[in-house]
């Protein structure tokens, strides 16, 4: 059975296992590789991709579930709000080993798309399901305060 | 150093455990209680069998007293931290449909169904006795304006519930079977829909 897949907005037909994860499409069949294997069960949050706009964890979700809907990796990040989070990244220098920041960026885009005025409770729990062993937690909820006024000015 | 006789049996005795452990508990028919003659004793102890449902982890765990649902056999806070937020179905950015898909996902492990969410907070179960449980469940200002019909229908075929029989993974099932759940609920009801006393 072939899934058609709108990947950054490329039509694309899988014809392998429907239940194949997301995530592993998206890395080894498409070659798109700025989206991270962390835990492989929801843990972690390094898989995240945008399915309507919204996070989803791609290596918890089948291939199938996806068909016909366009799907956003950190490859094809482009609005506003996805362009004022990577300069605060930037300006802030949130990065330390960098493993799971394409997670925290496109979590990140979709909270200020959804809610471009995010309180620290915001962003806790928008961003409680992406975890960042070089613990740079702090640095990440101040460049979204940082992107957030950015989209205000 | 273990003999490989040690070695065979204790992998028998996982085995075994691993089977007790997934296997579904049975649940008494309403037949089961005609002994007792009394309609209110009878209501009562129909209601507690079917507390073995309401109160099982896969029920209780989406009827948490906080903003924070519950998860696995031990009903542990859910990881990572998620709450209802205004619909019940997560926060802004961390919806249940981030992690949790239209079916149960055994690659990664994550249980999933179309509907998935948390029920309201005024459905709380977690912490509550059984007792309290009932008389919210009759209460329609806590229950989403439900009549006993409405609280039969809910428990007997609505889909998310039916998740609790076929949950996936290593997570135990709700005892016995929907239907059953429903024969019991439909009895309660019948025998004048009495609650215990705690």
């Amino acid at each position: 059975m072939s899934v058609t897949l709108i990947i950054n907005g490329t039509r694309r037909e899988y014809e392998g296992d429907p239940n194949t994860p997301l995530l592993w499409v998206i890395r080894e069949d498409v070659g798109l590789t700025g989206t991270k294997y962390g835990c492989g069960i929801a843990q972690c949050g390094a898989c995240t991709v945008h399915v309507d706009g919204r996070p989803l964890r791609s290596c918890s979700a089948p291939v199938s579930a996806v068909a016909d809907r366009p799907v956003t990796t950190i490859e094809g990040l482009s609005s506003r709000a996805a362009k004022a989070v990577q300069k605060a990244w930037v300006d802030l220098d949130v990065v330390q080993c960098g493993y799971c920041q394409s997670g925290q960026i496109m979590s990140a885009t979709a909270l200020l798309e959804q809610k471009p005025k995010p309180s620290d409770t915001d962003i806790d729990h928008a961003m409680a399901g992406n975890i960042c062993r070089c613990a740079t937690y702090q640095r990440i909820r101040a460049a979204i305060h940082a992107a957030s006024a950015q989209l205000a000015g | 150093m273990a003999s490989s006789v040690q070695v065979r049996l204790l992998s028998a005795l996982l085995a075994v455990t691993s089977a007790s452990f997934a296997f579904a508990q049975d649940l008494r028919a309403p037949e089961a209680f005609s002994s007792i003659t009394n309609p209110a004793e009878r209501s009562r102890a129909l209601f507690t069998e079917a507390g073995r449902v309401l109160q099982h982890p896969r029920c209780l765990n989406c009827h948490p007293v906080s903003d924070r649902p519950l998860q696995g056999n031990d009903s542990h806070p859910h990881s990572p931290l998620v709450v209802r937020g205004a619909d019940d179905k997560g926060a802004t950015g961390m919806r249940c449909t981030t992690c949790h898909q239209a079916a149960n996902f055994e690659p990664s492990g994550v249980p999933g169904h179309p509907l998935w969410h948390v029920a309201p907070a005024t459905m709380a179960w977690q912490t509550k006795s059984l007792g309290q449980i009932c008389a919210q469940i009759k209460d329609p200002s806590r229950n989403g304006g439900k009549n006993l019909a409405a609280i039969h229908e809910h428990m007997a075929h609505d889909s998310l519930v039916g998740w609790a029989w076929m949950p996936g993974g290593n997570r135990v099932p709700a005892p016995g079977t929907q239907a059953q759940l429903g024969a019991l609920i439909a009895a309660w009801i019948e025998s004048g829909a009495a609650c215990p006393a705690s």
